[in-house]
């Protein structure tokens, strides 16, 4: 394995991590046979340079992103968003009226695309579930003692198998970050295949909470150990801590996703969640996913946006572009 | 002998309570009564008139919650301030108005003591155009004035502080916020202004300051949908028609372009113009078996 990645020391200064001789499927396939094997892959990785990487995502976000590319980046965002709601205070009301937004965001202007999903608590998938029946909206629900993770494995999985049995579509869970930080990686790996096999046909994001991991070493590692465990999506954040999605740390996880696929033909979706709450801000990412992953991934199979209030902003910009007037807060929902 | 360099100032915008440079990078040439440069201000685009509209969006609620003692005392805290830099006032306007220094003077007094006079005016309006109502049943039916939201005002071209001052004063007194556009050939004595709202206890975003061309920036915001209304006193004829039209869309209320001697002392129409009458019907309360109450 050392020989394998010997090539990144030369690449080292550069972002890039591709590396040349890529390991095959099939050494990937060993990786996880123990935790020794596991261990030595994850701190095998490449370290990531962070003010390149810093960088590189600041100059991404600088780009002049105008009028009809802005209302296709706009559109293609609104499709995009998993709209969310994951407070103590959710009434079915409250995921009935968010399941009626996600379907038709913009009531005045049945032009305007679906959501790609409502994102809510297990208990309040059904709810969810029929207030987007015959939509293209999935339902996706958190799950895994979500947001601490701090449960025993048997409580997650029930938590997941509830939701499934609900009908949800997509399984948000979190990983053990507890776990991780003590250098537990294969525990965190087990528990990652558990949830999969548990999801069953829902599609599974892994959530790492970026924001705990302390450093970008820690969120390359995270996001290389959740795809090889088999997740289909990987995720930022809870929205719960200070720390949320950043330009940044999307763009890592954009590079792992990437590379991912270049060596096991597997492609895995990204979504970033929390902090986004300006159409700007999500064009920037839209600019960082084409840059980094490519076209492939600017699909709502494969990139998804984790908001709330971002949608209120994609809509009263979508407004101002085909009205030419600026909008207000009074011509959205109050959600 | 005096080598020493002069130090200019960089004139800036007044947004949020902060001083940003406006957005495009653009600034003009503000000369004297006379043609001589005075200083560079800020030329607003469009977009800094949006981000203005957002932070005084983000301002009403604190201000139209606070108590009308409370905005008083910061209206007054504000004459306070500008009394303290009455000689930068008095040369700017000296400069802006072509005016004598003892004129200059005399037209700052003035504007503080219109400014203390609207102070006043805060928690004494309601009673005025407000009160209970008789109404046939048993019920209490009050009325009671509201402030209008986010007012956007095209500042009087000719007075450049006295107008500036009798026309702001009145908008926030109420509880609105405001966007105010400065006298495009004047613009100085409203953005040192801003710089005297900084630092008198006024919440940022309750007076945002653009300066610029009038024209270029009151479009977007007389058709902003999240302006709730518009003062025309800066416009002239055609501008304030184009103005009108645009604000139609989303039923801005708006005050048209009137003669007005800014020496005068005023009456409550600025005060009155954007204001919205609440009425509530309240019950008197439960009626006993016996037809009274408790």
């Amino acid at each position: 394995m050392p020989g394998v990645y010997s090539c990144y020391a030369r690449r080292y200064a550069r972002l890039v991590t591709m590396p040349t001789n890529a390991p095959t499927a099939h050494a990937l396939g060993d990786v996880t046979a123990s935790d020794s094997t596991l261990r030595r892959f994850l701190h095998g990785l490449p370290g990531v340079d962070a003010v390149g990487l810093e960088a590189r995502a600041a100059s991404l976000g600088t780009r002049s992103i105008k009028t009809t590319a802005k209302a296709y980046a706009i559109d293609l965002a609104i499709s995009m968003v998993d709209l969310t709601t994951l407070e103590g205070a959710d009434t079915p009301g409250k995921v009935r009226a968010l399941g009626a937004k996600a379907v038709r965001p913009d009531p005045t202007d049945r032009t305007s695309p679906s959501t790609a999903a409502v994102c809510v608590y297990p208990d309040m998938v059904a709810t969810a579930k029929e207030a987007v029946a015959g939509s293209s909206v999935k339902v996706a629900s958190v799950a895994t003692a979500f947001p601490a993770g701090r449960a025993a494995l048997d409580v997650k999985l029930a938590d997941v198998r509830d939701a499934v049995a609900a009908g949800a579509d997509e399984i948000d869970m979190v990983i053990d970050r507890g776990a991780f930080l003590a250098g537990k990686y294969m525990k965190v790996y087990d528990e990652i295949v558990a949830v999969k096999e548990a999801s069953g046909a829902a599609r599974l994001k892994v959530i790492f909470e970026t924001g705990e991991l302390s450093t970008y070493d820690n969120i390359r590692r995270a996001s290389w150990l959740g795809m090889l465990a088999g997740a289909d999506f990987i995720k930022t954040s809870t929205g719960k801590v200070a720390v949320n999605a950043t330009p940044a740390n999307t763009l890592l996880m954009l590079e792992a996703v990437r590379d991912f696929r270049e060596q096991t033909g597997i492609q895995v979706g990204v979504k970033p969640a929390g902090g986004i709450r300006t159409s700007k801000d999500a064009v920037k990412f839209l600019v960082i996913v084409n840059e980094t992953a490519g076209e492939d991934w600017l699909d709502n199979h494969w990139f998804r946006f984790g908001a709330s209030s971002l949608l209120n902003d994609l809509l009263m910009q979508r407004q101002k572009l085909a009205t030419g007037r600026y909008s207000g807060p009074d011509y959205v929902t109050v959600d | 002998m005096s080598d020493r360099l002069s130090v200019f100032k960089t004139y800036k915008l007044y947004v949020g309570g902060k001083f940003p440079r406006s957005e495009s990078g653009r600034v003009y040439e503000v000369t004297d009564s006379k043609g001589k440069w005075l200083a560079n201000a800020p030329q607003a685009s469009r977009k800094d008139a949006r981000d203005a509209v957002v932070a005084a969006r983000k301002a009403f609620g604190g201000w139209s919650g606070a108590t009308a003692y409370n905005r008083g005392q910061i209206l007054y805290r504000i004459a306070e301030m500008l009394e303290g830099r009455k000689d930068q006032f008095v040369r700017e306007v000296a400069d802006a108005e072509g005016l004598s220094k003892s004129k200059a003077a005399a037209v700052v007094d003035a504007a503080i003591d219109r400014w203390v006079w609207y102070a006043g005016w805060t928690d004494k309006i309601a009673q005025v155009v407000g009160g209970a109502n008789p109404v046939a049943g048993p019920y209490f039916n009050l009325s009671s004035p509201e402030p209008t939201g986010v007012v956007t005002v095209l500042a009087p071209q000719e007075s450049s502080f006295l107008g500036l001052i009798s026309v702001v004063a009145p908008v926030i007194a109420t509880g609105n916020t405001v966007i105010v556009i400065a006298s495009e050939n004047s613009p100085l004595p409203a953005l040192s202004l801003g710089e005297v709202l900084a630092t008198s206890d006024l919440p940022g975003g309750v007076v945002n300051v653009l300066s610029g061309k009038t024209a270029e920036i009151a479009a977007p915001l007389a058709a902003h949908q999240d302006v709730n209304a518009i003062d025309l006193a800066g416009a002239d004829e055609v501008l304030a028609k184009d103005l009108e039209i645009a604000a139609a869309d989303n039923l801005k209320r708006v005050l048209r372009p009137q003669p007005v001697d800014y020496t005068e002392t005023p009456g409550t129409e600025r005060l009155t113009a954007f204001l919205e009458t609440k009425t509530v019907w309240h019950p008197t309360g439960s009626l006993g078996v016996g037809g009274s109450s408790y």
